[in-house]
């Protein structure tokens, strides 16, 4: 740029005004540095404002199917593992805070340790990621699937599908690869500027493994404890469906359990619930009381279907924004690694903190409304 | 290239910046930044895992309809202390605590008039779907309903 203004406009431009030429990270449309701190900030919060508005879609259609239906939400989450929730609101929090040291070692031009930070952060988000990735191949594994795809529970169907965790895991696996291959190159060529990134990225790649070893201990610890077979703390439940599930999927399980509670009904719901149980559309689906009362309907398709529809959903859509972060965490590492920042040049640091925050934030709603339900 | 063709303006505004970047926001030396101190860093954090482990123990009672203000009243106390602090709304400047707040009274207002539908449909629902529902099953009357053939002509 300086460089075409100086063969262009030799003459026009007073050679004075070169010595106050705009440094490299002042965009020279802004007047000065906390001007371009101010507007890329307004900027960002502006972001976050459609972030939560696109989120608050995903609540509301929570919101009104919970408030529908209360018993699928108690039965479901109870196939959510807490431990594994709650460790990752510990490392999501954790990794909060790490980002919020960061935009305070920007701005005191700790460079080494902003470094460190930034790639505490990149860690924190990719061992959320590995327990999440265990948390939902656990599930895949055993038909709890969105919508259509979901295979009741109870009745016998445990595991037909196995390596959903090594699908998931191929391409962390190539990125922890590439990582390596880059640290390797780095060590080997010993620039300092490559170590301080390869490093990190390289960490973070060994990361997402340790989460997947973690999630699965603790999924293996759980199983353990509720013990064969068992999912979750709904044994009360196996026991008051069982005599209806005996002979069968769970076609047959809802269609006796309605045949068994419309005795004294009108031919009328009788039929509507037949039609629903035997995968007739839910558009018709009715609800008597005597059906949406204790556990009798809700291990269904259209049920705790819709449930883990949301569920996925919503975590997906979540751990969607991790990787997106964890993108631009690297960008950031980039140029920490160069030294740039410093108290007038902070504002990616601090832009990309109060995204990483905002993910932290529906975390933090997430996390109550979907694991801890009783 | 655009640029060049404002280049004469900008240099102005530039000729003058340079002098007194130190006024802006200038009581101490990082500028218009406001480094956090690490004490404050660390007790929000032991906050908020307190609050974790609250709202954890919390969900072990069954407090019925109550359960879910409780879990959602922690989550708002964690959520205002990560905007207040590690987000430093506090120090920031009121235009962008305005902009975050308006966006979550929209949400309350576009969750609580959705919620509030729902309420006023509910019992009409129920009863059209028993309606429409009961119709296709019976089947004489589905044969009777074949499509182009008169109810009166079937046999």
């Amino acid at each position: 740029m300086t460089a075409i203004q100086e063969t262009l406009a030799p003459v026009a431009i007073d050679h004075a005004d070169h010595h106050h030429e705009h440094p490299s990270w002042l965009a020279h449309h802004f007047d000065d540095a906390e001007q371009q701190y101010d507007s890329g900030k307004l900027g960002m919060w502006l972001f976050l404002v459609t972030e939560v508005l696109f989120f608050s879609g995903m609540f509301c259609a929570y919101a009104l199917y919970r408030n529908r239906n209360p018993e699928v939400f108690e039965f479901c989450s109870s196939f959510l593992n807490e431990k594994l929730g709650a460790i990752n609101t510990g490392v999501l929090l954790f990794s909060s805070l790490t980002m919020a040291w960061a935009v305070r070692a920007a701005q005191l031009r700790q460079h080494q340790l902003l470094v460190g930070m930034l790639g505490a952060t990149l860690g924190c988000a990719a061992i959320f990621l590995g327990v999440k990735a265990v948390e939902y191949s656990h599930k895949m594994e055993i038909g709890l699937l969105p919508g259509k795809l979901y295979v009741a529970q109870l009745d016998g169907v445990h595991g037909p599908h196995k390596g959903y965790l090594e699908f998931i895991c191929t391409i962390p696996a190539i990125c922890t690869a590439l990582c390596a291959a880059y640290a390797i190159y780095a060590f080997a060529t010993k620039s300092l500027f490559h170590q301080r990134v390869a490093g990190p990225m390289l960490v973070a790649g060994l990361c997402f493994f340790g989460g997947v070893g973690l999630g699965q201990y603790l999924e293996a610890q759980e199983e353990a404890s509720k013990g064969h077979g068992g999912h979750g703390g709904h044994q009360e439940h196996h026991a008051m469906v069982e005599g209806h599930v005996e002979h069968g999927s769970h076609e047959h399980a809802a269609a006796s359990e309605s045949a068994h509670t419309a005795e004294n009904k009108t031919a009328s719901e009788m039929a509507a619930n037949a039609s629903i149980a035997m995968g007739g559309s839910p558009d018709v689906y009715i609800a008597p009381n005597e059906l949406r009362t204790p556990n009798a309907d809700v291990n269904q398709r259209s049920m705790a279907g819709l449930f883990f529809s949301i569920y996925y959903c919503m975590t997906g859509v979540h751990a969607i924004h991790i990787i997106g972060g964890m993108i631009v965490i690297t960008w950031l590492i980039v140029k920490a690694a160069r030294q740039e920042f410093h108290e007038q040049y902070f504002g990616p640091v601090d832009n990309v903190g109060l995204y990483w925050h905002l993910v932290d934030f529906i975390w933090i709603y997430l996390f109550p409304l979907l694991y801890l339900i009783t | 290239m655009a640029h060049t063709t404002t280049s004469d303006h900008n240099h102005e505004a530039h000729a003058n910046h340079g002098h007194h970047d130190s006024q802006h926001g200038g009581h101490h030396d990082h500028g218009f930044s406001h480094p956090m101190p690490i004490w404050m860093l660390l007790s929000v954090f032991f906050a908020l895992l307190f609050l974790t482990v609250l709202t954890v123990f919390q969900s072990q009672f069954d407090l019925g309809n109550a359960e879910i203000f409780a879990s959602l009243t922690i989550a708002t106390i964690k959520a205002a202390l990560v905007i207040l602090f590690f987000m430093h709304l506090l120090w920031d400047k009121p235009l962008n605590a305005i902009v975050i707040l308006g966006s979550l009274i929209f949400v309350a207002l576009f969750l609580g008039f959705t919620l509030m539908d729902a309420e006023g449909y509910r019992e009409n629902l129920i009863y059209n779907s028993t309606i429409e529902a009961s119709q296709p099953v019976d089947p004489a009357a589905q044969t009777a309903m074949a499509p182009g053939v008169p109810a009166a002509v079937a046999p």
